[in-house]
């Protein structure tokens, strides 16, 4: 065994040292708690949809007259079938799960701030990358609801002034409603192109963070405190070895993580119609619209921001600008505390808002609302739409004013914080 | 460095439990995967069986159908093209048919149920190339001493008039013989075992010319 | 003191994330069918009875109109417990080989010309309707001289297809509201005109069981799943306990 690595490490002398760069002799903070799964998850959910997505790959059709059926044939006559496109649908599901409570990790203890700026920026275009990723897979079952979501999401790109309509021709290969042009790139891109956009981007993400090592609940900086720890003198006191002891503890988190999944895929895969829906059972009609035309629940916090805005060109706007600020953040907020322990209690209050916003946007784009609503109204149906509407528009509108506070908060100097700890506070 | 509390040999017992365990669970769980290559239930209803009527099958001609995507010829042999089956013995590689590549009871020189009635896959066992019926027993350029039987174009493989491979071609094996069974005097259900219980399975010869050629 | 503030934090939203979780949870009609909802029948796809005698309704009174493409005689077989001559003798009516796909003999051109449009396949009908939609849908059919079949339903309401289980149900009549203020007449009630060959308890036994079969034709997987889901769940939860015992052996050395 050790000849075998001599061998090897004779022959790649980086490869050795780059497993104790990133794994042996990576110093994270000890004091990562329950927030801190995600990443890992993440990565596992990115593994699972890539080897599941390969085996749906040899056995779907890629046409407009084969793709619906090609569904069923895996389904039904396909060895393990059914198995196989659960664990990829479950798994586009959860990888959102996962990567929302990852972000809004981000969030809670500053992980976004200097001089981890970098390692957000390439977090987020991972999650532009997966929302293209994600939108386009659900478009390759060519039910109604993925034809018709094609049709929306794509013509959205003709509020884009002067070159629009041609835009949308351009995206969509046909001169009317999507077909086998359209789905064949997104095909390509799907499975291709994008898988490969994002493992470049996960690969840059973790670079950049073992650059600079990981934040923690504290926002303290490990490397800036005292020196040495049971491994290494020269290390930060308050770090550990990722390997063994986040593996490990990371592998707890995959378990239960798994047992979730293994409850969703064998017990309820389409999860009450949240994460398989019904609309969708129906092949592609041009000629019919399903009854409520709305995106898969993970779209929906920006769907109902994109509804909310009775203007076609501003609603897009206010879509792409609901993304761009999380972009901002690192440079809206102007804070030195990183972690919310230590910060002021309106950021608590706001961040807590914000979470609630998103919440809400989210039963609104997925057309929930309007169910909890008529408990209230009962069959008054104009009253429904009408508050629905109210409600969407005020949450959009809080929606940005977080960002705004956020800014102005900081920007003015408004914020009192409590004093940041030299050491890390809590392990378990 | 302060390894004073470390208990090594529990270490090493635990991290070997859950790395056997979560191992298994990884090959367990690669099994669907693999068994997604099996045929599916669409490929096994290509292999579904096919019966075929053979009433307008002239001696000396034969009939094609398809079954499992692969062409299966149904040669109604004459006397003429049967009585020569044992004079070939010596230039045959497998004249006994010992190689299982037919049913047992098509396990004799006719490699049939009924003597003059030969069915099978006409795919070449050498690259698997689609071989053509030479039924005629005349001297044919690639065998002056040609009694009826297949060629393939492909690499000169020669069978005689029982589908069996001659010696010094490419093909290694003879034709093979997929289950089948009649089950009438006129119609062979391709695909199928005869029958538990039926004289058809013994490998004894069934049918109105059984030992013409004796 | 900090932490306190932290805990109370993860408290409230941990609570919020709760309450949407019951909220969602208590609002399953919210992807079905907009607007009306219908009595909730209860299914159970495990129970074999239901599923042959569904099965036996299914090829006696569907499957003239309706295919069920997606679905072959063997994957029946296997599901339903029975032998490919069962099927073959008691389920195949369209002369198909046991291992093709259940299709409905009837040409399409017929059935435009008869309907004014093919009859859907129902293959997965439950899945996209819901079991209550298609248990009620069988339920709602009344005699309507006005249309071409002179059957209408309350569910989908001109309905093109003619009531194929009259016989089994007996004919119903609609107890109308008198237009009112511009609005059309709408059905208050259904009543039994004429009673068929099942009394209604039967009848509503008869449409449980052939929504029984549809559920199970439109995810057969079904009945696999929950078997092999306990065995990995179960498999889960000893490597969890395992994987936590030894993080908690090697984490002795972070203090």
């Amino acid at each position: 065994m050790s000849a075998l690595v001599q061998w090897f490490n004779e022959r790649a002398p980086g490869m050795g040292a780059a497993y104790k760069k990133h794994m042996t002799e990576y110093y994270a903070p000890k004091n990562f708690n329950f927030m801190y799964y995600f990443g890992s998850l993440a990565l596992l959910v990115l593994v699972n949809q890539i080897v599941t997505g390969i085996f749906l790959t040899m056995f779907y059709t890629p046409s407009a007259a084969g793709a619906f059926d090609s569904v069923q044939y895996i389904m039904r006559d396909v060895n393990w079938g059914w198995l196989v496109r659960y664990m990829h649908e479950t798994g586009a599901s959860m990888f959102f799960i996962v990567i929302y409570l990852h972000m809004f990790r981000g969030l809670m203890y500053g992980s976004y701030k200097k001089p981890r700026e970098l390692v957000w920026l390439l977090g987020m275009l991972i999650f532009l990358a997966l929302m293209a990723e994600a939108f386009m897979g659900y478009v390759l079952p060519w039910g109604n609801m993925s034809f018709w979501g094609a049709k929306v999401i794509i013509t959205l790109f003709s509020a884009v002034p002067v070159i629009g309509p041609h835009l949308v021709e351009w995206i969509m290969g046909t001169l009317s409603v999507p077909g086998d042009p359209t789905l064949n790139r997104f095909f390509a891109l799907h499975v291709v192109a994008l898988p490969m956009v994002l493992l470049l981007l996960v690969v840059l993400h973790l670079g950049a963070l073992h650059e600079v090592g990981s934040n923690n609940p504290d926002g303290v900086d490990i490397k800036h405190g005292p020196k040495g720890n049971r491994w290494n003198p020269d290390a930060p006191a308050d770090g550990i070895p990722f390997h063994p002891y986040y593996t490990l503890k990371d592998l707890v988190g995959v378990g239960v993580f798994l047992i979730i999944c293994a409850i969703i895929i064998f017990f309820a895969p389409a999860v009450g119609g949240f994460f398989l829906e019904p609309d969708n059972l129906v092949k592609a009609n041009p000629l019919v619209t399903p009854a409520s035309i709305k995106p898969v629940w993970y779209f929906s916090p920006f769907y109902a921001i994109l509804r909310a805005i009775p203007s076609k060109g501003i609603g897009v706007l206010a879509l792409g600008g609901s993304i761009v600020a999380l972009f901002l953040v690192p440079w809206l907020d102007r804070g030195k505390v990183k972690s919310i322990r230590f910060r002021g209690r309106s950021y608590k209050i706001a961040l807590t808002l914000f979470v609630i916003v998103f919440l809400l946007l989210g039963s609104i784009g997925a057309d929930v609302m309007p169910i909890w609503l008529g408990l209230v109204y009962g069959s008054n149906a104009e009253a429904i739409v009408s508050t629905n509407l109210l409600i969407a528009r005020t949450l959009t509108v809080l929606y940005f004013a977080f960002f705004v506070f956020l800014w102005a908060y900081t920007f003015f100097g408004l914020e009192r914080t409590k004093p940041v700890p030299e050491r890390v506070t809590t392990h378990d | 460095m302060a390894d004073e509390n470390i208990n090594k040999g529990r270490r090493r017992f635990l991290t070997a439990s859950t790395a056997v365990i979560g191992g298994a669970g990884l090959i367990i769980t690669a099994i669907p995967f693999v068994e997604t290559w099996l045929p599916s239930a669409r490929a096994q209803a290509a292999g579904a069986p096919v019966l075929a009527d053979v009433s307008k099958v002239e001696p000396g001609q034969r009939l094609r159908v398809g079954w499992n995507k692969q062409p299966v010829d149904i040669v109604n042999r004459t006397p003429d093209q049967l009585k020569w089956l044992d004079s070939l013995d010596s230039r045959l590689r497998d004249p006994d048919s010992k190689e299982p590549q037919q049913p047992k009871y098509c396990q004799n020189k006719y490699r049939a149920i009924r003597a003059e009635w030969l069915v099978f896959i006409d795919i070449c066992t050498h690259l698997g190339c689609v071989p053509d019926y030479y039924g005629e027993v005349k001297p044919e350029p690639f065998d002056p001493k040609w009694k009826g039987g297949y060629y393939c174009p492909c690499h000169h493989s020669r069978y005689d008039i029982s589908a069996r491979v001659f010696q010094g071609v490419p093909a290694p094996l003879n034709m093979v013989v997929m289950p089948y069974h009649w089950v009438d005097d006129t119609h062979v259900l391709v695909g199928v075992d005869p029958p538990k219980g039926s004289p058809q399975l013994k490998g004894a010869l069934t049918g109105s010319l059984k030992g013409v050629a004796a | 003191m900090t932490d306190k503030t932290f805990r109370a934090f993860m408290r409230t939203l941990s609570a919020l994330l709760l309450t949407l979780a019951v909220a969602l949870a208590a609002s399953p009609s919210a992807l079905a069918e907009e607007g009306a909802s219908y009595p909730h029948v209860n299914i159970n796809v495990h129970d074999r009875g239901a599923l042959q005698r569904g099965a036996r309704l299914f090829m006696n009174y569907c499957v003239g109109c309706h295919s069920l493409q997606y679905v072959r005689y063997n994957q029946l077989a296997g599901a339903l417990g029975l032998t490919e001559k069962q099927v073959l003798d008691n389920l195949d009516f369209t002369g198909a080989k046991f291992r093709e796909p259940i299709v409905s003999a009837m040409p399409e051109a017929d059935a435009t010309k008869w309907f004014g449009k093919v009859p859907p396949d129902l293959s997965l009908e439950v899945g996209n309707r819901g079991a209550d939609w298609v248990a009620a849908y069988l339920k709602s059919f009344y005699l309507d001289p006005k249309t071409a079949s002179g059957w209408n339903n309350t569910v989908l309401v001109n309905s093109a297809m003619p009531f194929p289980l009259w016989q089994l149900q007996g004919e119903q009549v609609a107890v109308m509201n008198p237009p009112e203020g511009g609005n059309a007449a709408t059905v208050t009630e259904l009543k039994l005109a004429h009673p068929g060959s099942l009394t209604p308890a039967q009848y509503d036994q008869a449409v449980s069981d052939l929504t029984t079969f549809l559920a199970y034709v439109s995810s057969p997987d079904e009945l696999t799943r929950s078997h092999i889901g306990m065995w990995v769940i179960l498999y889960l939860v000893l490597f969890t306990l395992f994987a936590l015992v030894l993080k908690k052996e090697y984490w002795k050395d972070v203090h």
